[in-house]
């Protein structure tokens, strides 16, 4: 059923429609109106079977999704940013637990400065806690991802996260195509988990685990990530033979034929990159895109087959490893190992900076010819740079940084996405 | 159930003899069907009250439910001396997460449960003093104030023994930790600090709330039964004497928590809905001194010159005892 629906809106009733029974959020801007949503359908009697619990801590939401998930309940919580950081020791624990939560991530900044506008450095600050993580270019995939993910979560044991961007999917009104309850309820059989807290058979859950059996047992989690990326496909092509769409995967191509220059990017910027190389195109360039659609496990193999004729990437990133540079293009270079492939890191859209196609076309314009430095950072304004940095020389107290760095601009919000 | 008044007179200890009473009254830990949930073989130090309390209270509540029961553990001695796999003491389904979320793992559980449709089996998290009344707090709050259907047992030993005796907020004054060491003008832990954790439990207004020792079986037995058969959130705490962080020899576990009630350092009382119910009376006053010359984290407090530091530790008793009534009427004067 087709419907315009906020994306928030589109994931709590992707949510219910897999039959969730334990949801347990603490507030967090822009994750806050998914969890409305849903806590909505729960005190209405919409989502039946269903139990909604008000946390005080992001912390405590996840423990809460733990217990729950362990007692046998399909389980779900969402979250963004600093929220995601509050929780980071249960993030690792449901891994190491193997227990199929499934957590959206409306993708935020993480302060300080405190930041409320999307970016990619939440989910990335914890890519190797052991969850899958899938990231959404728009709403309907995001919706889709969301009835993939408890398939995914609860055939692996794993947990999975379903990474969209905050505020421009999650707060974007757009036309949306709703799956019905049957065909959901086909895609997706009740949970039955792999290891259960029952009286009937009692066992230990998280016990301790020394020297003698920890490498073992961190080497089947890693057996376990890559045996997702077979998975994976396979998951998307069974939504596919049912739902009639192609959602998800591991990575998604976008006129990649005879692609000499290949731009890689996660979640929503990639339909601007698209237009922009529907421009480039038409003026004869041979450029094409590899959205990023499971980011962890890495698909290695994948990549290297899909840049096989690859002159040149670009990796646009929406994150920053201060004093390093990119973080997925960590991953793209160890794909890409023995190659004579040139690689360009371009992060961009830092705590909400609007990402313009015509920056787009600039850089990946530089990119084709070769004029690109192997980091830059897209838009930055090396006036604002200079001026704080010849500041901080002059003067010993010279006070906070970003401080100083918004007295310069002025006009509050003045670039904003 | 038909109380049976026996006056017990075991020298020195007023342990309950079971020969004394009726079959049905004797204690769950006397039973020869007793769950052995806490199995043995585990490795805790000897005399320590942690794995005593949690092995009375566990085998209780299973008792009061039928054997429909799910541990959560936080992080802490109990944890690490009961599970180091492929060995595990528990007899029961048992789950340990983390340090600091015990209480909200057992949110979940009792969810998933409700959830699931299996409703009568019950849930009951439990910590040390470090992971509840600090690191655990949070959540044990929020629990509480969700009035989630949990039983919360703290087994307070005083400080964070799992990581070699560090100060916690359940430090006594003047004890001395890894982190409060006996040195300087005030030594061990500084007066005017910590927190009453049963106190801000009552605070919530939760069902049920009451303070036990492994040195009253019968009491702690009774009180975990009690708690079972209520619905919502219940929090016991169970002072558990540790003979290596306390410094105490382990034969004398049982009398140093008994002489921590007598001296009234640790009052014995229930509370519901955030109202005194019940307390129990002391039965034999002692000076403070008497309970704390058995450890040598105290030692510092029978040197010379310390006697101004033993009297503020004998007003906190003296000060309890008033509080919370803790003599009896006839023996008041
Ligand atoms: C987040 C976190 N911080 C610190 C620790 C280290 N730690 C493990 S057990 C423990 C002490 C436990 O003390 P308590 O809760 O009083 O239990 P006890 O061992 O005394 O029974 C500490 C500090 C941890 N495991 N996790
Ligand atoms: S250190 Fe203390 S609490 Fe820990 S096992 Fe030994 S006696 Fe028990
Ligand atoms: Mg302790």
């Amino acid at each position: 059923m087709l419907e315009q629906m906020e994306g928030s809106q589109a994931v709590a009733t992707a949510i219910a429609l897999a039959r969730p029974q334990v949801i347990c959020a603490y507030p967090i801007t822009p994750q806050t109106h998914i969890v409305e949503g849903l806590g909505e359908m729960v005190k209405s009697g919409e989502l039946k079977g269903c139990e909604f619990i008000n946390v005080e801590s992001e912390f405590a939401a996840l423990s809460v999704a733990i217990g729950a998930s362990a007692a046998g309940a399909r389980t779900y919580t969402a979250t963004s940013s600093q929220g995601l950081l509050f929780m980071a020791e249960a993030v690792y624990n449901a891994a190491g637990l193997e227990l199929p939560i499934v957590m959206t991530i409306g993708n935020r900044a993480i302060g300080a400065p405190i930041n409320i506008w999307n970016d990619h450095s939440d989910s990335m600050a914890l890519r190797d806690a052991g969850w899958i993580q899938l990231f959404a270019d728009t709403n309907q995939e995001a919706l889709d991802l969301h009835i993939q993910a408890f398939r995914l979560a609860e055939d692996l044991s794993c947990p999975v996260m379903v990474c969209m961007d905050g505020f421009i999917l999650t707060h974007a009104y757009e036309r949306v195509d709703l799956p019905a309850q049957a065909e959901v309820d086909a895609f997706l059989p009740p949970y039955e988990p792999r290891q259960v807290l029952d009286p009937a058979q009692p066992v230990t859950i998280g016990a301790m685990v020394g020297p003698d059996a920890f490498t073992e047992v961190r080497y089947l989690a890693h057996h376990r990530q890559l045996s997702a990326l077979e998975k994976i496909p396979e998951v998307a092509a069974a939504f596919k033979a049912r739902f009639g769409r192609a959602s998800g995967g591991l990575l998604r191509g976008y006129r990649m034929e005879g692609a000499e220059t290949v731009v890689i990017a996660l979640g929503s910027v990639n339909g601007t990159v698209q237009d922009v190389i529907d421009e480039m195109r038409a003026d004869g360039m041979a450029i094409g895109s590899l959205a990023i659609g499971t980011f962890r496990p890495f698909p290695l193999a994948a990549l290297r087959a899909a840049l096989a004729g690859a002159k040149r990437v670009l990796v646009l990133e929406k994150c920053l490893a201060a004093g390093v540079g990119g973080i997925v293009t960590d991953d793209v270079r160890r794909a890409l190992a023995g190659e004579q492939v040139r690689i360009n890191t371009v992060i961009g859209g830092l705590g909400g900076r609007a990402i313009t196609r015509e920056s787009l076309r600039r850089v990946f314009a530089d990119a084709c010819a070769a004029r690109l430095e192997r980091l830059s950072f897209l838009d930055l304004d090396t006036g604002v740079v200079e001026r704080e940095l010849a500041r901080e020389r002059a003067a010993r107290r010279s006070g906070p940084t970003a401080e100083a760095v918004l007295r310069q601009l002025g006009a509050p919000g003045s670039r904003l996405g | 159930m038909i109380q049976q008044t026996i006056k017990f007179y075991q020298t020195g200890t007023f342990t309950v003899g079971n020969r004394l009473l009726d079959e049905s009254q004797r204690s769950v830990q006397a039973n020869m069907e007793r769950t052995n949930s806490l199995n043995s073989g585990h490795r805790a130090c000897q005399g320590c009250g942690e794995a005593l309390g949690a092995r009375y209270a566990i085998d209780a509540a299973m008792r009061a439910t039928g054997n429909r029961l799910i541990a959560v553990n936080a992080t802490g001695c109990l944890e690490v001396f009961s599970t180091p796999y492929p060995e595990s003491s528990w007899q029961i389904p048992w789950i340990h997460s983390l340090f600091g979320n015990a209480a909200a793992v057992a949110s979940g559980i009792a969810a998933a449960l409700r959830m699931r449709g299996q409703d009568d089996v019950r849930v009951i998290a439990q910590g040390g003093d470090g992971g509840t009344t600090d690191i655990g707090f949070g959540c044990l709050s929020g629990m509480f104030e969700r009035n989630d259907d949990v039983l919360y047992l703290c087994y307070d030993n005083e400080a964070y023994m799992n990581t070699g005796v560090q100060r916690s907020s359940a430090t006594p004054p003047t004890a001395r930790t890894a982190t409060t060491m006996a040195v300087g003008d005030e030594p061990g832990n500084p007066f005017g600090t910590g927190k009453n954790v049963p106190l801000i439990a009552m605070a919530h207004h939760i069902p049920y709330v009451a303070t036990a020792t492994v040195a009253n079986l019968r009491d702690l037995e009774a009180k975990v039964t009690k708690a079972m058969a209520l619905r919502g959130a219940r929090y016991i705490h169970i002072h558990v004497p540790c003979p290596l962080g306390w410094g105490s020899d382990p034969a004398l576990t049982i009398r140093i928590a008994r002489l921590a009630v007598e001296s009234g350092l640790f009052p014995l009382f229930e509370a519901a809905h955030g109202e005194l119910t019940s307390r129990t009376f002391i039965r034999r006053r002692v000076p403070a001194a008497e309970y704390l010359r058995l450890q040598k984290r105290f030692a510092h407090l029978f040197t010379a010159g310390a006697e101004a530091q033993l009297a503020r530790v004998q007003a906190i008793a003296d000060r309890n005892i008033e509080r919370f009534g803790l003599l009896a009427p006839e023996s008041a004067s």
